[in-house]
């Protein structure tokens, strides 16, 4: 999985702005588009839409009509209904990737800013290491392997996000880990657990948060570019990046094939970004290319 | 008769901030001829560097500037960028505060030499670079032709400073602005840098305007010294009439905050106690007023006019100057109603 | 730059080359099952699977099969398909230049907008221009280069047939042929890259222009243009080669997919192809070559940043 960019536009030096940003609209559009594809995507099974899977419920390749709002596929699929299924497989590959990778990354980053010494420079030395690694090639290599499923892109996106989860939170521990509220606690000798929990982790967590937007964003780009190469869930459940990859032969009659799916992508990868980065730069966590 | 070198008049400067227009620089006037030097003194952030900026024009887009820089006799504030830059680095040069920051840290400081002598005075490569080594070796760079090679992070701050100086120096510029020149530097080289400036100023007969937030910086080194205090002038004269005649007490608490070497090390300097005021939402009345050991009700509700003093080129805006009846009378004023109050605290404490 | 940071680097390589190659290894490992039936199929007889295994050395410990895979493989043996028979080095070689030529052109194209633009946007901080490029930038990173590349098939090559669809013509066979047939590819890789670089640069550019050395050089009366190409850019270049060398990785994954698409015989497709029909230590060495290529691209721009970058360059001389 590939490194998501911080943000340098945030970075920018401001003359006479105080204090923080405000949330705009577009920060509200989001999570409103992430809110609705959820939303459908959990209830899938309970909406009036045909099963995705059954062919035939209209002429194959149909253009969107009243009874099918975004037409048909090519073996006559219903689009609507595979774009919201589809949505099951992105939103479930990109949030518990990346869940794990902060859990695993996540602790790894604190430990290490907070312990700092020895079990530091391992850690990060192993995330150096890691870092080293063509990620999408490797993702493409443990799926391949390990047989494409469900649970397998997810782990390999998922392993794969740890190493640059572990150097942001990392960053972040360090930064705060210094304040005089942290060195005030420990000078008066409260337990490391209970500094961690109360004063780190609150402080941590806003940097973490919003950068993982980013991640659930590129890991939801990384498993569309695996089900585009045939490497995600086996057919004939829908996936964005496969019924994208269906689409591109018949381009020429049946454009809206590939680009509904698109359009469903490009929108939820832009809300993730757009909702990580107001965040960062509502947060103040801009600290640029850690 | 050719016209005085530098004749600043009314010149204001303004920043759009979120609270409201900064002004930086209040209808600030002064000249200087050529050949001279001048002290511009005054606490940090009395607007010594917008001033020197103001005056060159080389302001942040936001600012907003009014009045006249009449430079031999033209107005730079009517000047456009083009034609300013043409004055900028021939006519007028400037050496910043901070020579770590101030040269490029990936280009050679000989290159950062030459690039002002091929664009302004249209040297040749060669000739640009022999004229570079000569620049450095006048400021006292050993090795010039060497160290012109190198990258800046390469010298000591007291020989980037030197470069900086070479710089500002190789065009022959008629005005020298040097903003607070020292100030970032160790105090061993601080000297050897001010002795350097006002050789230079004096074998080329160039004028100088030395900023400086330290009034013995500029003691022996300037024909005449500037106070500034919140964005204005607040008292100018020659340099011994400054200092035996000190007439405006901003100038008398500087004086008094000056390291002296005759002085104990031990012995505190008298910092100014206070801060000077915020510039967005400045009350009207005497800037100083609210620090001032003299101040008067008067004082909080009139602002007093820059006027001339008996003595030639000597001008103050106080109400009750230093060493005057008017201010020996409010400073005795002053003091015993400290006393006073100062009692009744007692008293208070006591009874309790 | 001195032999001991050249050093510290070429020991930094040792951890990574192994742990690059150990993984690679063990892929086979994951393989469910017997390796040997999962490459063969299921309908292999039981003497090529023994020899398979044998081949393969399955019947040995772990680490006397890494050992002896690595023999192997600096040897320049990364086995051979089991599809074809051909070796696997021989099959990189063949497709090498496609994708060599493939990155290097979406770069040069990236590049070459990137930099124009930055400079533009960032003489004049939220202009129009500014505000154009960066959200425009914005909304190029939410494009994955699938969808893009399936975009500009649609617009260029359906739509108006500007450009072929898929294929590929060898450079000294026709130029002219091999960059229309490149075009779309390295537009469809670029475009990302063209967002990453233009935000990059643009922000250093900014922070560059604030500082003092930039007010220094205006006092000079050195002029806009001068400025900017002279002493805002050049610090800047320096980020922007480690930013080149980072984006490699995501670079060789997109030009994977970007391949396969364009239906380019490069590396990707071969990889992609061979995982198909479950070629398996093709996989396994194009991964690895890929791996160690990016791996050794990313020391030579940090070397390369070293030699360049007078301020590191001297600080470790001097340190
Ligand atoms: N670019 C700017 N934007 C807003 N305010 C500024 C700017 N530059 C200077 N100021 C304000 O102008 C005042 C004078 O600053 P300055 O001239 O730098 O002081 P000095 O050089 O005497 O220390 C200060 O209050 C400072 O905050
Ligand atoms: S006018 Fe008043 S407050 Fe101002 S300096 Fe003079 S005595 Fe002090
Ligand atoms: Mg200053």
């Amino acid at each position: 999985m590939p490194e998501p960019q911080p943000d340098p536009a945030s970075a920018d030096v401001e003359h006479g702005s105080t204090g923080r940003r405000r949330l705009g609209l577009l920060f509200w559009a989001s999570v409103g588009w992430l809110g609705l594809i959820a939303t459908l995507a959990a209830t899938a099974d309970w909406l009036p839409i045909p099963d995705p899977t059954r062919p035939g419920v209209a002429p194959a390749r149909q253009p969107p009509t009243l009874h099918h709002l975004l037409g048909v596929d090519v073996l006559g699929r219903d689009m609507l209904s595979r774009t919201i299924h589809g949505a099951r497989v992105s939103l479930v590959v990109g949030f518990s990737s990346i869940a794990f990778g902060l859990l695993v990354g996540g602790a790894v980053g604190v430990l290490a800013g907070y312990f700092r010494g020895r079990f530091e420079a391992i850690a990060m030395g192993t995330v150096d290491v890691l870092l080293a690694f063509p990620a999408l090639v490797f993702a493409l290599a443990l799926v391949s392997f390990l047989g494409p499923s469900l649970g397998t892109v997810t782990l390999a996106i998922g392993v794969l996000s740890i190493a640059p989860i572990a150097r942001i939170i990392r960053a972040s521990t360090l930064a705060f880990a210094q304040r005089e509220f942290v060195l005030a606690a420990r000078t008066v000798g409260a337990r490391h657990r209970r500094i961690i929990v109360n004063e780190i982790l609150p402080n941590v967590i806003p940097a973490a948060v919003s950068f993982a937007l980013v991640a659930v964003a590129v890991a939801i780009v990384s498993e569309g570019a695996l089900a585009f190469l045939g490497l995600s869930v086996a057919a004939p459940t829908p996936t964005w990046g496969s019924m994208i990859n269906e689409g591109r032969t018949v381009l020429q009659d049946a454009p809206h094939i590939s680009f509904v799916p698109s359009a469903a992508m490009f929108l939820t990868v832009l809300a993730l970004n757009f909702a990580g980065d107001s965040l960062r730069a509502r947060f103040d966590v801009g600290e640029g290319r850690l | 008769m050719k016209p005085v070198l530098l004749d600043v008049a009314g010149l204001s400067t303004t920043f759009p901030t979120g609270r409201g227009p900064l002004i930086a620089l209040d209808d600030v006037s002064l000249s200087l001829d050529r050949g001279r030097t001048l002290g511009l003194v005054g606490e940090s952030g009395s607007g010594k560097t917008v001033l020197a900026r103001s005056i060159m024009g080389l302001l942040p887009a936001h600012a907003h500037r009014q009045g006249h820089v009449w430079f031999e006799g033209q107005d730079l504030a009517a000047l456009s960028p083009r034609d300013l830059r043409d004055i900028w680095g021939r006519e007028i040069a400037m050496v910043f505060q901070d020579p770590m920051t101030s040269l490029n840290p990936v280009m050679k400081v000989g290159r950062q030499i030459t690039e002002s002598l091929r664009h302004h005075l249209r040297m040749g490569k060669d000739e640009a670079r022999t004229a570079a080594v000569d620049l450095l070796d006048s400021v006292g760079i050993p090795e010039p032709k060497r160290r012109a090679d190198e990258y800046p992070h390469q010298l000591s701050g007291g020989m980037r400073q030197r470069v900086t100086i070479a710089i500002a120096l190789a065009c022959w510029p008629k005005l020298l602005l040097a903003d607070e020149p020292t100030t970032a530097l160790d105090v061993t080289v601080q000297s050897q840098i001010l002795d350097l400036l006002q050789a230079k100023q004096a074998e080329r007969s160039m004028a100088m305007i030395l900023v400086t937030h330290d009034l013995g910086v500029v003691a022996g080194r300037t024909n005449e010294i500037a106070v500034m205090y919140a964005g204005r002038i607040v008292e100018r004269a020659d340099t011994a009439t400054l200092f035996a005649e000190t007439r405006m007490p901003y100038t008398e608490s500087l004086l008094a905050s000056i390291p002296r070497v005759e002085r104990p090390s031990h012995t505190r300097l008298q910092a100014i106690a206070g801060r000077p005021p915020d510039l967005v939402t400045r009350p009207g009345g005497c800037r100083f007023a609210p620090r001032c050991p003299y101040a008067q009700p008067r004082c909080a509700e009139e602002e007093p006019p820059l006027l001339p003093a008996p003595t030639p080129g000597h001008t103050f805006a106080c109400w009750y100057p230093v060493g005057t009846p008017a201010g020996d009378e409010a400073l005795a004023r002053n003091t015993a109603s400290n006393e006073a109050s100062n009692k009744a605290a007692d008293r208070a404490a006591d009874g309790r | 730059m001195n032999a001991r940071y050249l050093g510290r680097k070429v020991l930094l390589l040792v951890p990574v080359l192994f742990a690059v190659s150990a993984l690679s290894f063990l892929l086979l490992n994951l393989l469910p099952g017997d390796p040997a039936i999962a490459i063969l199929g299921p309908s292999a007889t039981e003497q090529s699977v023994a020899a398979l295994r044998h081949d393969l050395d399955l019947d040995q410990p772990l680490p006397v099969r890494y050992v002896r895979w690595m023999g192997h493989t600096v040897t320049g043996d990364l086995g051979r398909s089991y599809v074809s028979n051909q070796p696997t080095v021989e099959a990189v070689r063949q497709r090498l230049p496609v994708t060599l030529e493939l990155l290097l052109l979406s770069q040069l194209l990236a590049l070459a907008l990137a930099i124009p633009l930055a400079l533009l946007a960032a003489s004049k901080p939220n202009g129009l221009l500014d505000r154009a490029s960066t959200s425009t930038a914005f909304a190029f990173l939410a494009i994955p280069n699938f969808m893009l590349g399936v975009l500009l098939i649609y617009l260029f090559a359906v739509r108006v047939h500007l450009f072929p669809a898929t294929g590929y013509t060898p450079f000294h066979d026709h130029p002219i042929e091999n960059l229309r047939a490149m075009a779309l590819p390295a537009v469809t890789l670029g475009v990302a890259e063209l967002a990453v670089y233009l935000r990059l640069l643009r922000s250093d550019l900014i922070a560059t222009l604030q500082q003092d050395y930039i007010t220094m050089a205006q006092a000079k009366g050195m002029s806009r243009n001068h400025i900017l190409l002279r002493h805002a850019l050049r610090p800047s270049a320096f980020s922007l080669v480690t930013a080149a060398g980072l984006n490699l990785g995501r670079l060789i994954g997109g030009a994977f997919v970007v391949e396969y698409l364009f239906a380019l015989p490069g590396i990707g497709s071969l990889t992609v192809e061979s995982i198909f029909k479950r070629d398996y230590i093709v996989v396994q060495g194009t991964v690895l070559l890929v791996a160690v290529g990016y791996v050794l691209a990313n020391f030579a721009v940090d070397v390369l940043y070293g030699v360049l970058d007078p301020r590191v360059r001297h600080a470790r001389a001097t340190a």
